[in-house]
């Protein structure tokens, strides 16, 4: 493990706990963002890696080693930093600024300047642009700066305290680019402390979800996506952000209408007929006594046989296309949508019938992950939203 | 002499004295150099040091304002009863009143620079010593600049009242024109250069205090 943290508390004099308990280990290469409200902890957690905070108690390891025990300042020239007020020197010029650290370790002019070349490149900005200051750049360059600075010196652990927030969507977007391009492509590992959601879901390949100093959930993207640990990580993602990724995160057993009309392949026509018009359907799904699903019977296929006595199986197509319960709709959906029926069976894992998947309650779906969440006001709250909270309350709710 | 109007006077007291006036000139500015020259060797380590340890910035700063609510003759006075007559009581009281717009100017100035590029020094691993020299102090220097500019200036004053106690200069001029009946144009002959001098200091100090705020821009 790169970076260990284990049972980090941080207790200030007056008593506030600002983190407690915090225990996190990173592998080289992640990407890893702490969120949460404004004194959830994350940028004192964070700071304390570098030792810019001391913690009350508990250890953090880099490689093994105890950063307690290390010089502080050695430590952070081997550990990048970069601050939402970007930071950089204003007498300086650009390329003063980005050989800081490259000349507090000792290294010789020649090397300083190329690494200086090296990372403006790699900031995708124009060579010419280090003989400026810091102040004759947009608030974009500078931060591209600031992020390539820190990683002038080979940092391979690079702390960012919400570096984008100041700056607007569209810069805030290629900057993003930039530093996933730094940690896919250079293998460098991320701490990244935001607030925004939308940040932290698209760049970590693990998000540290924290409130009042306390760890609420560490997972995945999807999976917190997913599964929100409890309702605080719910409100946090927001409604809306989990609708649209609905399609992602709802499986088909969720949004299927249960009990279809179904009818025994032994019955006969008339009985088939019988049941579709008192359920008022045309369609009737046929399954064997174990509930399995055999086949369909439809009405075009009925009024073509005059006699009502023939048994339903000599009548049904056997070739029924069907989904899983525990399919995920994003995976289902375009398969459904192509296939062009009306509806389609839902079976469980033993070919059971369980339930059936209408073209109108996938509309349902399309529509909301595209149009966003219905307006607040209109209440009650729509049946998918219900799901929603189902789905994110109850853990594994895949089942059947 | 009697037929003669104000400027011509002048100019007849500076033909004749030229020689005089600019030896006394050299005096007074000495003088008020020496004076801020201790003041800034003193003062800007502790506008430095009061800015690192906050809490005693308001008894240092309350320090300095008391003595410069003292007026300066009476401060030459109070210092004259222990330094005795002559220059060396001026260059200290001098020195003490530039204390304050020094100190109080260095501590502005080291307050003034951005907290975030500090942390960003210090996060980047920048030891105390590093983060005082090369940001602090840098972007900080124009506004100790604009204190010594003030403390030359109050200088200047001050050193001309200091004839009084025999220490020469520019305010023996002065005092010889106001002894004098009609002695307007010895009067002018002094305050003049004085003026002068605090008006070519103060630009001059305010074109060194220019070159000194840090570039922030390659335009220039």
């Amino acid at each position: 493990m790169l970076l260990e943290m284990s049972h980090l508390r941080k207790e200030y004099p007056n008593g506030k706990m600002a983190v407690d308990d915090f225990n996190l280990e990173v592998g080289r290469g992640e990407f890893i963002c702490f969120i949460g409200t404004s004194g959830s902890g994350k940028t004192t957690t964070m700071r304390m890696i570098n030792r810019m905070l001391h913690q009350t108690s508990g250890t953090i390891k880099i490689n093994g080693h105890d950063i307690a025990k290390m010089d502080p300042v050695k430590l952070r020239r081997s550990i990048g930093y970069v601050i939402q007020n970007i930071g950089l020197m204003p007498h300086m010029t650009i390329q003063e600024n980005i050989e800081l650290v490259p000349k507090l370790l000792g290294w010789s002019k020649e090397k300083r300047a190329q690494q200086a070349h090296k990372m403006i490149a790699l900031a995708q900005l124009p060579d010419e642009m280090l003989e400026r200051y810091p102040g004759e750049l947009s608030g974009g360059q500078q931060q591209r700066i600031g992020v390539v600075r820190a990683l002038a010196a080979d940092q391979e652990i690079i702390l960012m305290d919400e570096p984008f927030g100041a700056l607007d969507p569209i810069t805030r977007e290629s900057l993003q680019d930039l530093v996933k391009h730094l940690q896919e492509d250079l293998g460098k590992t991320f701490i990244f402390v935001t607030h925004d959601m939308d940040e932290a879901l698209s760049l970590a390949t693990r998000v540290v979800i924290m409130s009042q100093g306390k760890q609420v959930q560490v997972d995945t993207p999807e999976n917190i996506l997913r599964h929100p640990a409890n309702e605080f990580v719910t409100n946090l993602i927001g409604e809306e952000r989990l609708i649209r990724a609905q399609p992602n995160i709802l499986t088909v057993s969720q949004i299927m209408k249960r009990h279809p009309a179904t009818i025994q392949p032994e019955q006969t026509l008339a009985d088939a007929i019988d049941t579709m018009h008192e359920r008022r359907v045309d369609t009737l799904l046929v399954t064997d006594q174990d509930q399995k699903l055999v086949g369909y019977l439809d009405i075009d296929d009925v009024s073509r046989k005059t006699d009502v006595q023939t048994p339903v199986k000599q009548l049904m197509n056997h070739e029924v296309s069907y989904v899983q319960a525990k399919a995920l709709i994003g995976d289902s959906v375009q398969r459904l949508l192509k296939l062009g029926v009306k509806n389609i069976p839902v079976v469980n894992q033993e070919k059971q019938l369980v339930g059936i998947v209408t073209r109108t309650s996938l509309v349902d779906i399309v529509y909301d992950a595209l149009r966003g969440a219905p307006a607040t006001d209109e209440q009650p709250a729509s049946p998918i939203n219900v799901d929603i909270h189902a789905a994110a309350n109850h853990e594994g709710s895949a089942d059947a | 002499m009697k037929d003669l109007n104000l400027i011509n006077q002048l100019t007849y007291y500076f033909t004749h004295n030229g020689l005089y006036v600019l030896q006394q000139f050299n005096r007074t500015f000495l003088m008020a150099i020496y004076g801020v020259l201790l003041g800034a060797i003193v003062g800007i380590p502790i506008g430095i040091w009061i800015s690192q340890h906050r809490k005693l910035s308001p008894a240092v700063i309350g320090i300095a304002n008391v003595i410069q609510t003292v007026p300066s003759l009476a401060m030459l006075s109070i210092l004259m009863l222990g330094l005795g007559l002559g220059e060396n009581t001026v260059i200290v009281t001098v020195f003490l009143y530039s204390l304050l717009p020094i100190i109080k100017n260095t501590y502005t100035g080291m307050l003034s620079v951005n907290p975030h590029v500090l942390d960003a020094g210090k996060g980047m691993g920048m030891t105390r010593w590093q983060v005082l020299t090369t940001i602090r102090i840098p972007l900080s220097l124009a506004v100790m600049i604009a204190g010594i500019r003030n403390a030359l200036v109050v200088g200047i004053g001050i050193t001309v009242i200091g004839s009084f106690i025999g220490a020469g200069g520019l305010g023996d001029i002065i005092i010889r024109g106001t002894n004098a009946t009609n002695g307007g144009a010895i009067i002018l002959a002094g305050a003049l250069p004085t003026a002068l001098m605090a008006i070519i200091t103060d630009l001059v100090l305010s074109f060194v205090e220019k070159r000194l705020t840090p570039k922030t821009s390659s335009a220039r």
